[in-house]
């Protein structure tokens, strides 16, 4: 049997997670550099329609998992259905984004099987015969590679932004779609979800604004917050935050930028004090310019900054308020 | 409710770390740390302690200085400790790991554990979840709040981009926990003293063992990342910084 590369895409509440086409377009390069045949998964409830989306990349196969039992996503619900799929497939490599969802299951569906996951890769290396899949430590301070032990089935799933979603390529055409119509037994799922909700609105939108100043842990105390406050007035930007930042409640939670904050596209966004780690850097990368102060001149916010000042804010950010105020002043 | 909380010991996180001399591994004169999720987890489950009745035990698996973690946490209020202790535990994957927390635990019967939903260090956000897979029980990830309900409990999960979600779960379950939970609180001078006389259990390597399966993944080599971005450093004093700044700003961005 050919080996194959199985990507289970993400669907939530029956519409595609766009960053699905991110994990297409990394296995399209892995499949070609390995000359192992591509095909892709959808697991959920009346999701066909997903299924026929995915089936016009060029992949060789799509399968629509189908259960009632599937909606709502539950980990228990998402690992019956496709612990016995793969067990029949025997995928060499599965692959899958690393969404809160798939963080959810992923790791109990590899364990299940007896197998590994090497999760939230940002890349992988062929060589010799050997794949090798590249991952951040250390909150992105270092880099590893990471290689599979055993047999497979190999798990692994790719880091937002791994790969551009809007170069996966596209098939003659569309992939065949086959239904599996699969059998999660009574009592299999064990937890009941309620639908998502958001917090009250939000008070300010961070999407809108043109100038941002973003405060993280290197403002060390509370009441430094003051001097960031500051410069973003001068600039007539809004002031924003890295999440511990609002979980010591320093700054309001609908401050935050960041995966599990608001997404924001500024023209400047100036950071100050902020390491840089994926979760923050995923809400402000789209930043048309970034600025970054940061002491540590390893730190990882450099590597998107488009400016790196490497000094203490505290030094740097007074005079900056002074000199704004006399440019605009003048 | 009884309630085991997974905490590992991590490089602080202001530690410069640097690549020991093979490039296999950082260099291990660093300070440590509890890991930040850990200690929001400790913190979740005193607090249910506090609401519920119970007993609040930490675990953790690494070299002796990691016994640190403990401490803290029992001086913190936990009201003993477990610790996989030794050289053989530093390497094992998050599989492996998990089978060494469930083999510790076989003979304890807890309503709850807790585990951060990942390490400030690997961050393979695996632990928990294939932890609950071994012991058969249900569990639910990035946790923001726990209830007890009739049936069980009531957790509030973290959603990607702003959203949350409600789920009610049956126990024993268990759950990986989120920083922001809750407010932590910082041990106290009777706590501390009073953490010297709290049970700590060493489990060896060798008690574990039989437990323990070949590793499944390798990591193979650690390195600093390439840059792909052209970044511009600015340097000089501080005045001339902001200097350069500013100017840019008003002449090549114009946002000012
Ligand atoms: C020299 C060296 C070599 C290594 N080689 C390998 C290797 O070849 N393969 C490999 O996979 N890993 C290797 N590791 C890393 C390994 O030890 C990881 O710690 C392990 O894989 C757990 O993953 P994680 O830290 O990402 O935990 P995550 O899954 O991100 O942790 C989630 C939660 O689980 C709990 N938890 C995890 N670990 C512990 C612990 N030790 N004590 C208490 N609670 C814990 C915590 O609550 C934590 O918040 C190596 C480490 C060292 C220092
Ligand atoms: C599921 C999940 C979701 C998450 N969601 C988010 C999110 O939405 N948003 C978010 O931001 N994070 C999020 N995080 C947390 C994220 O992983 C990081 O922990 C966080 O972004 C770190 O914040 P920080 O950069 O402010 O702090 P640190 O990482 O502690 O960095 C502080 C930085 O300040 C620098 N510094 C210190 N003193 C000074 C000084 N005097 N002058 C200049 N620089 C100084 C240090 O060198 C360091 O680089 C999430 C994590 C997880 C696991």
């Amino acid at each position: 049997m050919a080996d194959t590369i199985l990507v289970v895409v993400e669907q939530r509440e029956g519409k595609l997670n766009r960053v699905s086409w991110e994990t297409i377009t990394g296995a399209q390069a892995i499949a070609a550099e390995t000359g192992w045949t591509l095909e892709a998964a959808v697991v959920g409830s009346s999701v066909g329609d997903i299924a026929k989306e995915i089936a016009a990349t060029k992949v060789s196969k799509v399968y629509d998992l189908e259960s009632a039992k599937l909606e709502p996503y539950t980990p228990d619900g998402f690992v019956a259905a496709l612990k016995p799929f793969i067990e029949q497939k025997q995928p060499k490599l599965v692959l899958m984004p690393h969404t809160y969802q798939v963080r959810d299951f992923a790791p109990k569906l590899a364990a299940a099987l007896n197998r590994t996951l090497i999760s939230d890769a940002v890349g992988y290396k062929y060589e010799g015969g050997n794949l090798r899949f590249t991952r951040q430590m250390f909150q992105g301070k270092f880099a590893a590679d990471v290689s599979f032990v055993g047999d497979p089935p190999y798990f692994a799933t790719f880091q937002n932004g791994a790969f551009r979603g809007d170069q996966v390529a596209h098939g003659d055409a569309a992939a065949p779609v086959e239904t599996v119509n699969l059998d999660v037994a009574d009592g299999v799922v064990r937890n009941k979800p309620e639908a998502p909700f958001k917090e009250a609105k939000q008070a300010v939108d961070l999407t809108q604004a043109a100038i941002i100043v973003a405060v993280g842990r290197g403002i060390k105390e509370q009441k430094n917050i003051e001097l960031a406050q500051q410069l973003a007035e001068v600039l007539g930007g809004e002031i924003a935050a890295s999440r511990p930042i609002c979980d010591s409640g320093w700054l309001p939670m609908d401050r935050q930028v960041g995966s599990s904050g608001q997404t924001v596209a500024p023209k400047l966004y100036l950071a100050l004090g902020i390491s840089g780690a994926i979760q923050h850097v995923v809400g402000m990368k789209g930043a048309r310019t970034i600025i970054a102060v940061n002491k540590d001149a390893e730190a990882p916010i450099f590597e998107i900054a488009d400016v790196a000042v490497v000094g203490n804010l505290f030094d740097i950010v007074p005079p900056l308020i002074e000199e704004v105020k006399k440019t605009k002043g003048a | 409710m009884k309630i085991l909380v997974c905490m590992k010991q991590v490089p602080q996180k202001d530690a410069p770390l640097k690549l020991n001399e093979g490039g296999t591994w950082i260099r291990e004169d660093i300070s440590y740390e509890v890991n930040e999720p850990d200690a929001y987890a400790l913190e979740e489950a005193l607090r249910q302690r506090e609401k519920h009745g119970g007993e609040v035990v930490v675990i953790t698996s690494g070299p002796p200085r990691a016994q640190q973690v403990l401490r803290e946490a029992l001086a913190k209020g936990a009201d003993r400790a477990i610790h996989l202790e030794g050289d053989g535990f530093v390497t094992l994957d998050a599989f492996n790991t998990a089978k060494a927390f469930a083999a510790a635990i076989k003979d304890e019967s807890f309503d709850l554990i807790f585990t951060g939903l990942q390490s400030d260090d690997y961050g393979f956000a695996q632990t928990g979840v294939i932890l609950a897979e071994l012991l058969g029980w249900p569990h639910a990830t990035i946790i923001m709040q726990i209830e007890k309900s009739d049936s069980g409990i009531r957790v509030k999960r973290e959603l990607e981009a702003g959203f949350f979600q409600f789920v009610d779960m049956p126990l024993p379950a268990l759950l990986t926990i989120q920083s922001g939970i809750n407010k932590l609180r910082y041990a106290t001078l009777i706590g501390i003293k009073q953490a010297k006389n709290k049970p700590l259990k060493k489990v060896s390597f060798d008690e574990v063992k039989l437990a323990l399966g070949e590793n499944l993944q390798r990591i193979e080599k650690l390195y600093i990342p390439q840059k792909t971005k052209k970044t511009e450093v600015l340097q000089g004093p501080p005045g001339e910084i902001a200097k350069k700044l500013v100017d840019k700003l008003r002449n090549e961005l114009r946002v000012i």
